[in-house]
Order: C-alpha cells, then sequence, then structure tokens
C-alpha cells in the first residue's frame, strides 16, 4: 500500500508442531499507519502465524524458522529466535498485544493504574507521578467515561467493551510501532464491536501505529484492513488491498469465504402459507433469577412480560446482545429454568402447568415435543461416549425404536438426515470438527421428532463456511419435514437468512416484533436500526 | 472442505501412559508387587513362623537372602507375607472409600441444595480430625485386627474421595450436554451412569492411587502401634517395630521391611502422578506434543 520502510517484515515463515506443519512459508509485511488484516478459519494458522513472528509463540514442541524482523527505527530486530531478554524488551515496548477474551486478559486483583503502567515500569521506569499521568491520558484517549474513577476500578466493574478498551489503552502504553489483535471483537456485541473497530481506527491514525488485525469475520476486516492476507491451510492463498480482495477475488478459496458470508439484505427463507396455524404461544413470559450479590441477595430480572407466537412451519429469529435474556427464553420453554409468569401453549398444551402439576408422564412427553440445540459444538456432546449413544440417548429414554437392530437403523438415518456418513456411529466427539459436531447435535434433537426446534446460537461458533452448510441443512429440513423453529441469535444476517417473523430483545424485553421481511426493509425502532447499522457492510469501508 | 477436524491428533491414554518411562517403572514395580503378594505363601522359602533360635538374627546370606530375625524367622518369607497383608487392607480400604465416599460426592455435587449442605459438613467434621488419630478412635472402639484396621483406614479417606468426586461433578453437571440430557427428559440415574460418572472418573482414578500408598503407610503405622494385623501374622508396621531392639545388631531386619514400604508407595505415587499426568488436559496437550517431536 505505502511505499514506506515497513515496520515488520515476515519472510517465508514455517511453524510445525512436532512433523505437524501448521504454517507453511508465509510472508508478510506491515507499514506504519496502515493495518494488515489477516483472515482465515478455524485453524488456518493465522494466530500461529503472528504469535510466532513476534516471538510470543510459547507451544510445546513448536519448530519456527524464517525471518521476521522489527524494521522501523534504528537496526533491524530479528525477532524469530531471539533470546528471552530481547524479546522482553520489544514485546509491551515496540509492539503491544490485544486478545480475544478481555475477560481473561485482564488480572481481576490488580485496579486498572497498576495494570496499564505496568509494561510502562517496565520499559520506561517512569515516576510514580508520570505513569498516574500516562495511565490517565490512555484511558481518555480510548473513550472511558470517567478516566479518573475509572482508574480505581477493579476488572469486574467494567463491561466486556470497556475491558476490551482497557486492553488497548495497555496495549498503547508505551507508544508501540505495532499493535497485534488478535480476534479483539470476537467476543464482544456487534454495537460495541463497531466501536472498538472506530476507536482502533482514529488512535492509528492519531499514533501513526501499524496494526495487525486478526479475525475469521471478512466483514470486520472490510471496515479496518487496508491490505489482507488470506490463510488457508497454512498458506496465504491471497495478498491484496482490500478492495482488490473484496471486488476482485482472484483465488476460488477467497471467492468461497466472501460467498459464505450471511449478508444484510439477502434473500429470506421460502416462504410458507399464509393460513399456517399456530404452534407455539407465549403470553407474559416472566423469567427472575436469585443471585447473590455482595450487598446481600438480590433478582435479575431476565425476561420481562414477553410475548410471541410462533407459526406452524416458520422460523421465528430472537435477536438480542448478550444479557438481553434472549437464552433465558430458551431454557424457561425447555424448562431448564422456571418461569415466573405467563403461560406457553403449544398447540393446545399449557407448558408450565404440565411442568408444574401435569405429572412425571405428561411432562415427559412434553419434553419429547421441544428440542433444544446450543451454541457450543464442543460442550454440547459427552465427550467420553460415541455418537451412535449421544444420537441413541433420547430414543433409550423415551423407548423409541427399540430393540438393538431397530434403534441402530435409526441412527443411521438420523445420520443420514443430517448428512453424515453412517461411519460416524462409532466415532468419538473429539474426532469430529465443529461442522460435524454440530450436525450431531441436531441429529440428536430430531430423534424425538420434536414439533418445535429450539436453535440458540447454534450456528454462532462455528466458520462463516461451515455456517453456511449448517444453515442450508436448516432450510432443508425445515422444508422436507415442516419443522418450526425458534433460532436465537445476535447476528442480524444469520436472522434474516432463516427468518419469517423477528423478535428483537433488549434486557428482558421485545423492542420490535414484526415479520422479517418489513423489519430489515424499514425498521421502526431505534435500537433495532443501530444492531442493523453496526453490522459490517457487505462492501469493506474503503469502497465506500 | 475447509470443516477441518480441530484436534485430530489425540493420542490413546494407554499409548501415552506407555510413552512416559517413569509410569511405566512404576506399573512394572506394581505388578511385580501384586504377583508377589498374590503367590507369597507358595513362592516364600520358608515358613512365616518357623522358628530357627540357632539360626537367630544372622545377616543376608545364601540360605537367608534377607537374613534371619531374632527367632531365626526367615526375613524374606516374613517381608513376602506381610507385603501381601499390607496389599490386602490397603486395597479393601481404598475401595471402601471409594465406593462410599464416591457416592456421597457425586450425590451432594448432583443435587445441590440441602443434601450437599449436609453431606459435605459431615465430610468436613471427618477432615477435621488428624488421620491417624481417627483410625486410633476407631481401632479403640472396634478392637485391633485386620477387619478394622480396614475400616479404620477406609473412612479415614473416605471424605477425600467425597471432595474430588463433588468438585469433579459440579463441573461436569453445568456442562451443556448435562443441560440437553436433561431438556431432553432424561432421568437422573440415567444422567448420573452416562454422563457424570465417566466424566469424573479420572481425577478419582488418580486419587486413588495416592490414597493407596498412603493406605499402605497408614497400615504400617497402625501396626507399627500394634493396633493393626496382629501377630503372629507378619506386617511391615509390626516389623519393623519388633527391629527396634536389634538395629544396631541386625540392620536387615528393619531395612527390608521398610524397603518394602518405600517401593510400593512409591510406585503407586509415581503411578498416580503419570495418571495425572494423561488425565489432565493441559499436561496432556504437552505430553502428545513431546511425543510427536
Amino acid at each position: 500500500m505505502s511505499a514506506s520502510r515497513p515496520v515488520l517484515s515476515v519472510t517465508d515463515l514455517h511453524v510445525g508442531i512436532g512433523r505437524q506443519p501448521i504454517v507453511r512459508g508465509v510472508s508478510l509485511a506491515v507499514h506504519r499507519e496502515a493495518t494488515l488484516g489477516i483472515v482465515g478459519e478455524s485453524g488456518s494458522g493465522k494466530s500461529m502465524t503472528v504469535l510466532a513472528a513476534t516471538g510470543l509463540l510459547d507451544a510445546p514442541g513448536a519448530v519456527v524458522s524464517g525471518s521476521s524482523a522489527l524494521v522501523s527505527e534504528g537496526d533491524p530486530v530479528e525477532l524469530i529466535g531471539a533470546s528471552p531478554r530481547a524479546l522482553r524488551s520489544v514485546h509491551g515496548g515496540r509492539i503491544g498485544f490485544v486478545f480475544q477474551d478481555p475477560g481473561t486478559s485482564l488480572n481481576p486483583l490488580l485496579r486498572l493504574e497498576r495494570q496499564i503502567t505496568e509494561s510502562l515500569e517496565a520499559h520506561r521506569r517512569p515516576t510514580r507521578r508520570e505513569a498516574y499521568a500516562r495511565a490517565l491520558e490512555l484511558l481518555d484517549a480510548v473513550g472511558l467515561p470517567d478516566p479518573e474513577a475509572k482508574l480505581g476500578a477493579y476488572p469486574h466493574q467494567l463491561s466486556g467493551g470497556q475491558r476490551q478498551r482497557v486492553m488497548i489503552a495497555i496495549a498503547l502504553a508505551c507508544d508501540p510501532e505495532l499493535l497485534i489483535a488478535d480476534e479483539p471483537t470476537t467476543s464482544l456485541d456487534v454495537t460495541t464491536q463497531a466501536q472498538i473497530i472506530d476507536l482502533v481506527r482514529d488512535l492509528q491514525r492519531d499514533f501513526g501505529t501499524a496494526v495487525v488485525w486478526i479475525s475469521h469475520d471478512l466483514g470486520v476486516i472490510g471496515q479496518v484492513a487496508d491490505d489482507v492476507t488470506v490463510l488457508h491451510d497454512g498458506t496465504a492463498v491471497e495478498q491484496a488491498t482490500v478492495l482488490d480482495v473484496f471486488e476482485r477475488p482472484q483465488q476460488p478459496y477467497t471467492r468461497q469465504l466472501l460467498e459464505a458470508r450471511p449478508l444484510v439484505g439477502e434473500n429470506g427463507p421460502s416462504a410458507i402459507a399464509d393460513d399456517a396455524g399456530t404452534l407455539l404461544e407465549v403470553v407474559g413470559l416472566d423469567v427472575r433469577f436469585p443471585v447473590t450479590t455482595p450487598v446481600g441477595p438480590s433478582t435479575v430480572h431476565a425476561v420481562k412480560a414477553l410475548s410471541f407466537q410462533i407459526r406452524r412451519g416458520a422460523t421465528l429469529g430472537l435477536v438480542g446482545e448478550s444479557g438481553s435474556g434472549k437464552s433465558t427464553v430458551a431454557a424457561a420453554l425447555t424448562g431448564l429454568v422456571r418461569a415466573d409468569a405467563g403461560r406457553a401453549v403449544l398447540d393446545g398444551t399449557d407448558v408450565f402447568t404440565v411442568r408444574r402439576s401435569g405429572g412425571r408422564r405428561a411432562e415427559k412427553a412434553l419434553r419429547r415435543r421441544i428440542g433444544l440445540v446450543l451454541q457450543d459444538p464442543f460442550s454440547s456432546l459427552n465427550p467420553r461416549i460415541p455418537v451412535a449413544a449421544s444420537i441413541g440417548e433420547p430414543l433409550v429414554v423415551h423407548g423409541l425404536a427399540d430393540g438393538r437392530a431397530a434403534r441402530r437403523a435409526r441412527i443411521d438415518e438420523l445420520l443420514d438426515l443430517v448428512g453424515l456418513e453412517p461411519s460416524f456411529a462409532s466415532r468419538y466427539p473429539h474426532e469430529l470438527s465443529g461442522g460435524q459436531r454440530q450436525r450431531v447435535s441436531i441429529a440428536r434433537a430430531l430423534a424425538l421428532e420434536p414439533e418445535l426446534l429450539i436453535l440458540d446460537e447454534s450456528t454462532a461458533s462455528l466458520d462463516v463456511s461451515v455456517q453456511a452448510t449448517v444453515l442450508e441443512l436448516l432450510a432443508d429440513l425445515q422444508y422436507r419435514f415442516g419443522l418450526t423453529y425458534l433460532f436465537i441469535g445476535h447476528d442480524l444476517a444469520v436472522i434474516q437468512r432463516v427468518s419469517h417473523d423477528v423478535l428483537v430483545m433488549r434486557a428482558g424485553e421485545a423492542v420490535e416484533y414484526r415479520p422479517a421481511a418489513e423489519l430489515f426493509a424499514a425498521p421502526e425502532d431505534e435500537y433495532t436500526r443501530a444492531l442493523l447499522a453496526a453490522v459490517p457492510p457487505a462492501r469493506p469501508r474503503d469502497a465506500v | 472442505m475447509t470443516d477441518r477436524v480441530l484436534d485430530g491428533g489425540r493420542v490413546g491414554s494407554w499409548r501415552l501412559l506407555a510413552g512416559n518411562p517413569v509410569t511405566v517403572v512404576s506399573a512394572v514395580a506394581l505388578t511385580a508387587v501384586l504377583v508377589v503378594a498374590l503367590t507369597a505363601h507358595w513362592i516364600a522359602p520358608y515358613g512365616i513362623n518357623e522358628v530357627d533360635v540357632p539360626n537367630a538374627l544372622r545377616g543376608p546370606s545364601g540360605a537367608h537372602w534377607f537374613g534371619t530375625d531374632e527367632l531365626g524367622r526367615d526375613v524374606l518369607s516374613r517381608v513376602l507375607v506381610a507385603v501381601q497383608a499390607s496389599m490386602r487392607v490397603a486395597l479393601v480400604s481404598v475401595v471402601f472409600a471409594v465406593v462410599v465416599g464416591v457416592t456421597t460426592g457425586v450425590v451432594a455435587g448432583y443435587r445441590g441444595g440441602w443434601v450437599d449442605t449436609v453431606f459435605m459438613r459431615v465430610v468436613d467434621v471427618m477432615f477435621a480430625f488428624p488421620v491417624l488419630l481417627l483410625a486410633l478412635a476407631i481401632v479403640a472402639v472396634l478392637g485391633p485386627g485386620v477387619t478394622t484396621t480396614m475400616l479404620a483406614i477406609g473412612i479415614v479417606y473416605t471424605p477425600i474421595f467425597a471432595r474430588v468426586a463433588r468438585a469433579s461433578t459440579l463441573g461436569v453437571t453445568v456442562e451443556p450436554y448435562v443441560q440437553l440430557s436433561r431438556a431432553m427428559g432424561t432421568g437422573s440415574p440415567y444422567i448420573l451412569a452416562r454422563h457424570v460418572l465417566p466424566n469424573v472418573a479420572g481425577p478419582l482414578l488418580v486419587q486413588t492411587s495416592l490414597s493407596l500408598a498412603f493406605a499402605i503407610l497408614s497400615e504400617a503405622a497402625l501396626s507399627f502401634l500394634g493396633l493393626g494385623i496382629q501377630p503372629p501374622e507378619p506386617s511391615l508396621g509390626r516389623m519393623i517395630f519388633d527391629s527396634q531392639g536389634f538395629v544396631t545388631l541386625a540392620w536387615w531386619m528393619a531395612v527390608f521391611p521398610g524397603a518394602a514400604i518405600f517401593v510400593v508407595v512409591l510406585a503407586f505415587n509415581l503411578l498416580g502422578d503419570g495418571l495425572r499426568d494423561v488425565l489432565d488436559p493441559r499436561q496432556r496437550t504437552m505430553l502428545e506434543a513431546r511425543r510427536k517431536q
């Protein structure tokens, strides 16, 4: 992009763990005041590349070769194979780091002032007063309200977005030439993500820092990057300016990634008949949790008098940010938490009344009718039992497909439904990929032939291309069997792709509830508009 | 296509265990000890109470590898049979502790609420007694003997297993796969047997191995104090007690039973460490990485 000397220059980087190659000959350069976006799916080696290039790779058995030189001022410093002492003087001083999880990157026992001044003291040995002044200046720069008071705060007193701002302040404490941001917005809500992106761009303009931004999300990369490196299987398959990558992708893999992205403004699901009856009607659902706080017991009002309907064979998209209470709705409907008030009628059956006083048999029969698929494909399956046992569990518990042969046949049938070979039956979860595990979770939920399937962020932790195939599978199943979905999510683009109706939740309340086509065409509520505006657009920022 | 298996490089636990020389050595040593213990009566060259006063207090020789004691009894034969007795006491008492402790801990952790509170307060009370003192009290009430020793040691180790089982159960119970299982209408017995127990087995296995080592030591200590296995049955602790008067004359009387305790305890401890390394996921990744180098 710019003709100046790069800040970091990586040449022919190879990383292997034992005999397995992870990164195979990646070269890249990062320039002053510019951002290099590194994009790839999980397992593509994007974090490994950057960690190895900055000398931060600490995996046992890792073998790194190639060259990575920090060249901005004075003599170039070779980072690969550098002594721990040399690396210490560079890390935190000339290179700052921001990682994905702001919850665990901060020490919960130290006040923010101490955490911000730590690297400053290690590298510059300022006086107490200088350190304090610098910490204040940094918190102000990252846009934290009331920075003076925040210096004395502990991490748990901040929200996720505020913590990530503090992480950025720490990374910038010593005016680094290079800022490494590894999925810095992945665990944040969309609106917070948009703020962090703006913040980093502003800071970059003010301080002239070079930035490496790693993400699996091409939308985010389009918003932050000047140059893009697409990593696939440890190889840089495409390296170009952000405009070229988005508008003129050269490689089929890049095109595939671009096409797999769900985008706002695309077509929704195929329409359903207008005379479809109501399968589930929820009226005035109210859920409170007792919680223990330092000042005594208290309650969290997670869902406040929520009402909605789901039409038979349709999908209701339930969207909201973390803490909006959307998962609590799923937990209440599946009986994992108790509803404090309200009614839920599933095709004539009053769900909460049956749970409370319908007797064991009626309650169990009800459980057959509502299926649940959760977000995390890794923890949704018991790691110690094979796939067949996981899918077979509901069959055994409900006495369906009796007999070994019948059960086996049913399991094969269910595997086939979700597009897996019968040979998967004997595999263990750790032998499957994330997408395959999520297919197994769906097969298990379908085993009971539920009338309503609740999908709680079920595609949120999958790679974009895998997410696309799972969404296709869900649409196909809905089309073939007339399934009804309650699809809970935070990504408006995904919600639009699957939903017939959409309910936007905020702080336990419905802020907008309308047919999807109307809602996306003309959002009425301000909050819905803010959510939509925060979704990274299809085209990169530079193109606008 | 790009839907890759993320951790395809998992290596079987057995192969990892086999790849650790310390674990292999301890497992081999334990197998040898077990074989010796099972066959002690056949392989012992002399009877355990074969008195041969003219040959009393003879040092190790071709006829008596470990020498003889003050009554001319063969120390090797007595050590072999004593190892058998110690192993039996340790195994029975630890099995008792595992069964009672794990049941208590799993039920407390899974049910929560008042069950958890009551069970765990009882466990706390048991923890508050010094181990040997509690064992002494039980032996004092029930009278010395092999059965009492087993019971005493078993009761002493029960709270440890209850604690470990409860902690692991608390972790597993909140796992999404248990939540999903509940949402599907699965009953508690099925969930406990299928989802909870297999996933808490790892730390318990480690604890079992370590407890066996301590149980051997406890048995030796009780027998040393005259509260464990009663003469004329040989026991390692009792043999060391008996050797006290002759330490300057016949070192072998103390050294060989002591060495037997040392070998068995060390082997159980090392096996426990090896198991922990394999069953702890973080350690495991490191082991796998080392193997692949």
